[in-house]
């Protein structure tokens, strides 16, 4: 898998995977998609990446190792849970703000931040599960 | 859209309205906390030195917790929280009565006390490898089963504590590792794949997954509906998670492999899980499935207490031995199960428990003779009593406690349930009880015989690793001897429990309040 | 439909099991696969078919104004399939390691961790 083509092609093909699959994260909230596909379309741009360029590229582009991701997936998931103590409702309640930013409504919200979380996670696990097999092909 | 909607919703027909307050968070609480420490040491996994003072710091949280919990539960009763405010059955529940306090307790203890024995006995690549993370990710699993009050968050909360369970026994990889979580993973996984098949055959029956709501409903539909099918699934499902005979086989093949500190946790939690949702499928939901059942939920308890004391009788590893041991306690477990009085059903929960803080300790005992006489075989060990007299103290308390003779705390459960099979003239049931009380004190003394009485030249350089090691596995002789000693609390809450379990109607009328019942 | 669905899940079931009872790792890893989707299978037949409906509640109304699909039957199998997934992920990972470590994928050869020829506990002090 290391023709020249593919190795041009490839970094400009995962970074425009992994802006898709930001666009898919976001668009989750009322149409389909969401953090977990979102996540796994982003996992399968970092694979291709490491099966053009090899694993330690990926690696170094990454910079945060993928576990570290998924711990910070996971924390501000829980946070987006738990935030709804403030506001004496149960665990895990939506809850929204709206602030205005340069004149365009924004809707924020709790869910919101824990789709992000799910989809850090993905990204997280299903890439370092991807990059350890890689890794072992080398070998 | 939820801004811009001009019509006006009257929330109180879908929402909960009355104000969450302090108090209820502690029915999420545990779950909560253990997931938020699992991110942290996951996050700085890399930073050894960081991963003892949060792994300490969590569990301390999570004990008080509990304890905070349990009190709450002892002075009000079943409390109930539903998540994202959407009123039950549509909102996950998540409902705690005596049983899961007790449980949640119990485990939050046993957490706190592992993970100090593991900061001494783990070197620092097995913690960088992830210890905590799953250790974390583990206890918010077991914590969210016994907390849950939805059937299918069971089983998601069963597959939370089943990866993290692949992963702490796979940890540091070596063949024997490998070996036996092929087999531990497999079987387990059909087994919730069973439970989810019969969780797809409860909601098509029953079209919710509210277990009150369930519990609630089940008498209405008992005449038209399959639910003697439900019954056997989720009896097959759970009884293979707890190890029951036949079914059992996966226990004594990967129980042995991982770190000491892994094996004593999978012993005191996992299979006690299966047998929490034993008790709160077929006691809560299916009660006269269950009853209809008995006959076969007891023949296989005494077949699984018989065949695993006697497995244990043939073990010359020590661990291997202990795996058995774990197995014939189900078997003792789910005789309370079978009878199905108040108290048989109190009897297994006090012997649950019991068995959760011994096996815990029991394992961790094995850790420090192997590493004191330098041996996990039977035949090779020796010269405990010279290495360790500490250990050679622990270790004869500890065996014959398992069994049951005063003043530990195995006596009492085993008394419960012995007056409770006689009570309904299932006199085998008592005697297999009492027989295999019996063998498992021929196989576990007679390790303790050989191991730490018999002459024999120690290990060179071979110690008990230090007071933090050992530290735990006295406070949990500690606990067996209060119990055994004073076993009143233990018992009045066991009771309650078991009448909270029994009483369908009021574990749903704190579920659906009146105002928002149909 | 329904009937259809249900003899589909039959067989899904019949190959799952198959597989499952074979001594190799890796087609017992297929068996769990296919059992898994078998059981999506179910509980979407066991939720109820209906004719597509997407459950949307128009704007102006408070509830759906037609007979709508039913979506509890389809978040309960994707939470199914995610955990499924990582599963497989894991189990694959596993055999590979396993084949490496072991040197073989047929379970009757794994005896690492209980050897076929163990020694019996000393029957005297």
């Amino acid at each position: 898998m290391n023709t020249l083509i593919f190795r041009t092609v490839a970094p400009f093909l995962t970074s425009l995977m992994v802006l898709f699959s930001i666009f898919v994260l976001l668009r989750g909230h009322n149409e389909p998609g969401g953090g977990f596909i979102g996540g796994l379309i982003a996992a399968s741009a970092f694979a291709i990446y490491g099966i053009a360029c090899g694993v330690s590229p990926v690696r170094r582009a990454l910079y945060f190792h993928p576990m570290g991701i998924a711990g910070f997936g996971l924390f501000i998931a829980c946070v987006a849970g738990i935030m709804s103590i403030f506001v004496n409702v149960p665990f895990m309640t939506g809850l929204w703000v709206f602030p205005k930013v340069f004149g365009v409504e924004l809707a924020l919200s709790t869910p919101m931040l824990f789709d992000i979380g799910v989809y850090l996670v993905v990204v997280g696990a299903i890439t370092s599960i991807a990059l350890a097999l890689e890794e072992r092909e080398e070998d | 859209m939820a801004g811009s909607s001009d019509t006006i919703v009257d929330l109180s027909q879908a929402m909960v309205t009355a104000p969450t307050t302090a108090a209820d968070w502690l029915v999420i609480a545990p779950v909560a906390l253990c997931l938020t420490f699992s991110a942290l040491s996951l996050m700085f996994r890399k930073d050894v030195s960081r991963q003892a003072p949060l792994a300490i710091v969590g569990f301390a949280l999570l004990l008080i917790v509990a304890i905070l919990l349990l009190r709450h539960v002892w002075m009000n009763g079943t409390m109930v929280m539903t998540m994202g405010r959407w009123l039950p059955p549509f909102g996950i529940s998540f409902t705690v009565d005596m049983l899961g306090a007790m449980f949640v307790l119990t485990t939050a203890v046993i957490a706190l006390l592992a993970s100090i024995h593991a900061l001494a006995d783990l070197d620092s690549t097995q913690l960088r490898y992830g210890f905590f993370p799953f250790l974390f990710l583990m206890i918010g699993g077991v914590c969210g089963a016994f907390l849950t009050g939805d059937i299918f968050n069971l089983y998601v909360w069963f597959e939370v504590l089943l990866i993290s369970s692949f992963g702490l026994l796979v940890l540091g990889s070596e063949r024997e590792q490998i070996d036996g979580t092929t087999k531990y993973a497999y079987l387990n996984l059909v087994a919730t794949t069973l439970f989810l098949v019969a969780t797809g055959y409860l909601y098509g029956i029953f079209g919710t997954l509210n277990m009150a709501d369930i519990a609630r409903k089940a008498p209405l539909l008992r005449e038209t509906a399959p639910l003697m099918t439900l019954a056997v699934l989720y009896f097959f499902a759970f009884g293979m998670k707890a190890a029951a005979f036949p079914v059992n086989f996966w226990l004594p093949a990967s129980y042995h492999t991982p770190r000491i500190v892994v094996s004593a946790l999978f012993a005191g939690l996992l299979t006690k899980v299966g047998v929490y949702a034993l008790l709160r499928s077929l006691v809560v939901l299916l009660p006269a499935e269950r009853a209809i059942l008995a006959e076969l939920i007891a023949w296989v308890a005494a077949s699984t207490m018989l065949l695993g004391a006697l497995g244990a009788l043939a073990q010359n590893d020590i661990r291997r031995l202990l795996g058995f041991v774990v197995v014939s306690g189900i078997g003792v477990m789910m005789a309370g199960l079978a009878l199905g009085s108040p108290l048989g059903l109190s009897g297994a929960m006090v012997y649950a428990v019991h068995s959760m803080l011994v096996m815990t300790a029991l394992y961790i005992a094995a850790g420090l003779a192997g590493s004191i006489t330098g041996s996990m075989a039977i035949g090779a060990t020796g010269g405990g009593h010279k290495a360790d007299p500490l250990l050679a103290f622990a270790v004869p308390a500890l065996r014959p406690s398992r069994a049951g003779p005063p003043p530990f705390s195995g006596l009492w459960p085993k008394a419960m349930l012995v007056k409770a099979s006689l009570d309904v003239g299932a006199w085998w049931l008592a005697g297999a009880i009492l027989l295999t009380g019996l063998l498992t004190s021929i196989a576990t003394v007679r390790v303790f015989l050989l191991a730490c009485w018999r002459d024999r030249e120690t290990v060179e350089g071979a110690t008990s690793g230090g007071l933090l090691r050992a530290a735990p596995l006295a406070a949990l002789l500690a606990m067996t001897l209060a119990i055994g000693v004073y076993p009143q609390p233990l018992l009045e809450a066991a009771n309650t429990a078991a009448a909270a379990i029994l009483d369908n109607a009021g574990w749903a009328a704190k579920v659906f309040p009146e105002a928002v019942q149909p | 439909m329904e009937t259809a669905l249900a003899v589909l899940v039959g067989v899904f079931f019949t190959f799952a099991i198959y597989l499952l009872l074979s001594r190799h790792v890796i087609r017992m890893l297929l068996g769990v696969a296919i059992l898994g989707n078998g059981v999506n299978l179910l509980i979407f037949t066991a939720g109820r078919i209906t004719r597509e409906a997407p459950p949307i509640i128009p704007d102006h109304l408070t509830v759906p104004d037609v007979a709508v699909a039913n979506p509890l039957p389809q978040a309960l199998i994707l939470t199914a399939i995610v955990i499924s997934f990582s599963f497989f992920a894991f189990l694959l990972v596993l055999a590979m390691r396993a084949y490496q470590e072991l040197d073989t994928d047929d379970t009757d050869d794994m005896r690492v961790a209980e050897p076929a020829n163990d020694v019996a506990p000393p029957v005297s002090y």
